[in-house]
């Protein structure tokens, strides 16, 4: 055998590549091999496999496809915490000469990984699977636009996702932090596969992201039902058209900065390297114009979900809707005009800087009025305090002072002083955690009830929200006084001693945390045992006003037997309102599309595309992208992706849902 | 949408509709085709920016006047030219119902196309034959990105192409393999659109810088 064989097979994949010298990563490794042959024997003895694939791996149902983002989104939220609890650990036990228990190659790929993971496998798939799942309900449509994108788009996001799962056994992550700025991350300074890790695990999930934006914006454009005017669509829809425009808009830019960069490390080209003319900077550059836009692509939603649940909560029509909907809109554009803000120490000028900063500033009139609009549809409402309005009183105080100290950030002068110290963590964390992670807990307890039937445990998700928010401020305002001290990001031992009761502070606030995550895994344990009790047969647990609370709990697969008709911005309230009658007859057999397999294949094998090129394993990059191309155009060759549902099934189904609303009336 | 939404006859508002029509298959097609274009466009235009940014830094090598041939750039661009007004002809006769001819004209499209890749690909050889590559300086890199994404685009669609003229052999004209005719159109003429902006500000105010 030649001894260029297993490098023409494995590329650069050796059995060094194994991290087998970190104690920490093969005890973790041994932890979810376990976990992972216990879930797969499990799925294997009770014969789910068939289940699974024919039912949700193939569908192309909205509904079901949500579904599984948001457990995707979960699922990595477990990991992303995991990373966290490990920084918090060293940062408090690194000083007077201890070296804590990371080394630096470790501790490195701990904080990109989490930024990576929480920004794009936990935010963005709880923000897309609320989307998938709720906006075609609120526009009274049958699915999405184009439903085998959809599961395509899922399948992609999850091919992301296991690449840099993959990476923390098989190699490593990247050490760059989250935005992998050259020249560290070009091939010069880090020759290993972390990056390269970085760069397909994004570039996979981002085509997923692209396309499902597209999907989605076309889904609210042509698949409103009749009456549902722009100025009627609820308002999570609007803020959910906003950021699928923002997604489609910016998401290229980052594909284009990933691909320039990846051509540095692979070919040899000069974009963002230091010499032969090429510039740094141009990257950080470009990949802030998506990355700006992208804070909103999280937050937008989260918007949404907030205006949904303070008008129901408080049993009153959302306050200045018109101009909930253009503060939307103008925080789409502006998001575009202030990526610069991000590195005013680049040294571009006074006036470059005082334009950014300026329009920086602006952005927070719009959010600021939609402030106004939530309080004042609190202001004399009669107010259920549910887990969901928990939520959201829990993000009008933290994120207006998110808000403050970002404004704070926004004035160049200050930000020469703040920049990437460890005030700025807190910031972020501040408007991400208050706004976008608190946000995806309201949708989830407001909509879960839409999703499975049955409502959340309310004591262990006041347990989950009581331990989230204090721990939030414990392990967050320690990090304020820290950035205001000068202590910068990333920093993996410190000197000085008096510091260290922040961390220890900071350390015992995400242990606060843990426990708020632990209590949101009980409490969905705790709700499936007691789905009797909790059980909901209306469809409308929360007295809602939007169209999704119109159709049963599960809804079936067709969502609505009859398209519905709107008159009025709150419709479903409109319609209880005026004495609607669900009807009982006269149902007729319903067009739908058909699952396929096609997403999940051709998702597999972007995925071993990805994980060939970073090892070089270029015979399998090679054929897996053939295999791509082949099974993509092979699909096209199929004209029947869509079936009849018969008259009969939509008979039986809507006759149990008349019988289960009898028996509580 | 065509469907009364106003009260019924009897003065009792209408919640729902009895009788509906599914949206007719490829009801959002076009549109989704136009924002995925756009999408690309923004692709582009990133490349244009960087290029603009980079351009200039040719890191003491080659600079655009030693390296285009304008002549050979020109045959280039008619053909692109040519092949986006030979489409053209296709989507007539493919109103007219005209199998035949619509395939012939898809064909000779394909050929253009061909004759535009193959010139392409000529012309960066002999860039790289002379020193000029892509590793060279940020100028060469920010070039050979831009039109080479234009030249894999181009290919992309030359694939789509011969897949629909199969298609359009084995089950005709029918309203899908029209619908998919016209994304491509679309397409190809977006990418005439892009090599016009590639062939103006990369290679004749590169020539005149």
């Amino acid at each position: 055998m030649s001894p260029d064989l297993p490098k023409l097979i494995f590329g650069r994949l050796t059995l060094e590549s194994l991290p087998l010298h970190e104690p920490i990563v093969v005890g973790t490794f041994v932890v979810v091999a376990l976990g992972g042959a216990a879930l797969l024997g499990g799925l294997t003895y009770f014969r789910l496999w068939g289940y699974l694939w024919r039912e949700w791996f193939t569908t192309v149902d909205h509904k079901r496809i949500g579904i599984m983002y948001m457990i995707l989104g979960i699922v990595m939220l477990l990991r992303g915490f995991a990373d966290a609890l490990m920084m918090r650990g060293q940062q408090m036990l690194a000083f007077g000469g201890s070296e804590g228990y990371l080394n630096a190659h470790h501790y490195d790929q701990i904080f990109t990984a989490h930024g990576v993971i929480m920004i794009f496998f936990v935010a963005m798939p709880l923000v897309t699977g609320l989307m998938n799942y709720v906006v075609p309900l609120q526009i009274g449509a049958r699915d999405v636009s184009f439903p085998f994108l959809n599961n395509f788009s899922f399948w992609m996001t999850v091919g992301g996702a296991v690449l840099v799962m993959a990476s923390l056994f098989i190699g490593e992550f990247a050490r760059t932090g989250w935005l992998a700025y050259p020249p560290l991350s070009n091939i010069g300074y880090s020759p290993d596969v972390g990056v390269d890790y970085y760069i397909w695990a994004l570039q996979i999930a981002g085509v997923g992201t692209t396309l499902s934006g597209i999907n989605l914006i076309c889904t609210i454009v042509k698949l409103r039902c009749p009456g549902m005017t722009m100025m009627k669509m609820p308002v999570f829809t609007w803020t959910s058209l906003c950021t699928n425009v923002l997604i489609v808009a910016s998401f290229p830019v980052l594909t284009v900065v990933l691909a320039l960069l990846s051509l540095d490390r692979y070919v040899g080209t000069n974009f963002f390297t230091n010499d032969f003319g090429g510039s740094p900077m141009m990257y950080v550059n470009l990949i802030w114009i998506w990355g700006h836009p992208e804070v909103y692509i999280l937050v937008l939603p989260a918007f949404g979900i907030f205006s949904e649940v303070t008008s129901t909560f408080s049993g009153k029509r959302l306050f200045g809707y018109t101009s909930m909907v253009y503060a939307t809109v103008v925080i789409t554009i502006l998001s575009y005009l202030v990526w610069l803000h991000h590195f005013f120490t680049m040294g571009s000028g006074a006036s470059v800087n005082s334009f950014f900063g300026i329009t920086t500033m602006i952005i927070s009139i719009p959010t600021g009025a939609k402030m106004f609009n939530w309080l004042f549809t609190m202001y004399r409402g009669r107010i259920r305090y549910e887990l969901p309005m928990m939520w959201t009183v829990a993000f009008m105080l933290t994120f207006v002072i998110g808000g403050m100290t970002g404004v704070l950030l926004a004035v160049p002068p200050a930000d020469f002083v703040l920049h990437n110290s460890l005030f700025l963590i807190a910031h972020f964390h501040n408007v991400i955690i208050g706004g976008v992670v608190f946000g995806a807990f309201a949708g989830i307890n407001y909509w879960f009830p839409k999703a499975f039937g049955f409502k959340l445990d309310p004591f262990w998700g006041k347990m989950s929200f009581w331990f989230w928010v204090t721990g939030f401020y414990l392990a967050f305002m320690p990090l304020y006084v820290l950035g205001l001290m000068g202590v910068t990001r990333r920093l993996r031992v410190f000197d000085d001693p008096s510091l260290q009761i922040w961390f220890v502070i900071a350390a015992v606030g995400a242990l606060f945390i843990f426990i708020g995550i632990l209590s949101m895994l009980m409490q969905f344990a705790v709700s499936l045992l007691r789905r009797e009790q909790l059980k909901d047969v209306t469809g409308d647990p929360w007295d809602g006003r939007t169209l999704e609370w119109a159709t049963s709990s599960p809804p079936p697969d067709y969502n609505f037997a009859f398209t519905p008709v709107v008159h009025d911005n709150d419709a479903w309230w409109d319609m209880k309102r005026r004495g609607y009658q669900r009807p009982l007859t006269g149902f007729k057999p319903i067009h739908m599309p058909s699952s396929t397999g096609t997403g999940i294949i051709i998702a597999g094998l972007a995925t071993a595309m990805g994980f060939a090129l970073v090892w070089y394993m270029w015979w399998l990059a090679a054929v897996s992208f053939i295999a791509m191309v082949a099974v993509g155009i092979g699909h096209t060759f199929n004209y029947h992706r869509d079936f009849d549902i018969p008259a009969e099934d939509v008979i039986r189904t809507e006759d149990a849902r008349t019988k289960l609303l009898a028996g509580v009336n | 949408m065509t469907v009364a939404v106003h009260p019924s006859q009897t003065g009792e508002p209408v919640f729902y509709l009895a009788d509906e029509h599914p949206h007719p298959e490829g009801w959002s097609t076009s549109l989704g085709f136009w924002i995925y274009l756009m999408s690309d466009c923004l692709i582009f235009a990133i490349l244009f920016a960087t290029y603009g940014v980079l351009g200039g830094n040719y890191a003491a090598g080659p600079a655009p006047k030693d390296l285009f041939d304008l002549n050979l750039v020109a045959v280039n661009t008619s053909m692109l030219l040519l092949s986006s007004i030979t489409y053209g002809f296709a989507m007539l006769t493919m109103q007219q119902n005209k199998v035949a001819q619509t395939q012939a004209w898809l064909a000779i499209t394909g050929l253009f196309g061909l004759a535009f890749i193959g010139i392409e690909l000529f012309e960066f050889a002999h860039m790289i034959h002379e020193g000029a590559t892509p590793q060279r300086s940020a100028f060469l890199s920010a070039f050979f990105t831009l039109v080479g994404t234009h030249g894999l685009h181009v290919s992309c669609g030359l694939i789509w192409l011969v897949t629909l003229m199969v298609q359009v052999r084995k089950f005709g004209l029918i309203e899908a393999n029209r619908r998919r005719l016209m994304c491509l159109s679309m397409f190809w003429h977006f990418l005439d659109v892009v090599w016009i902006g590639v062939f103006t500000f990369v290679y004749l105010l590169g020539v005149l810088r």
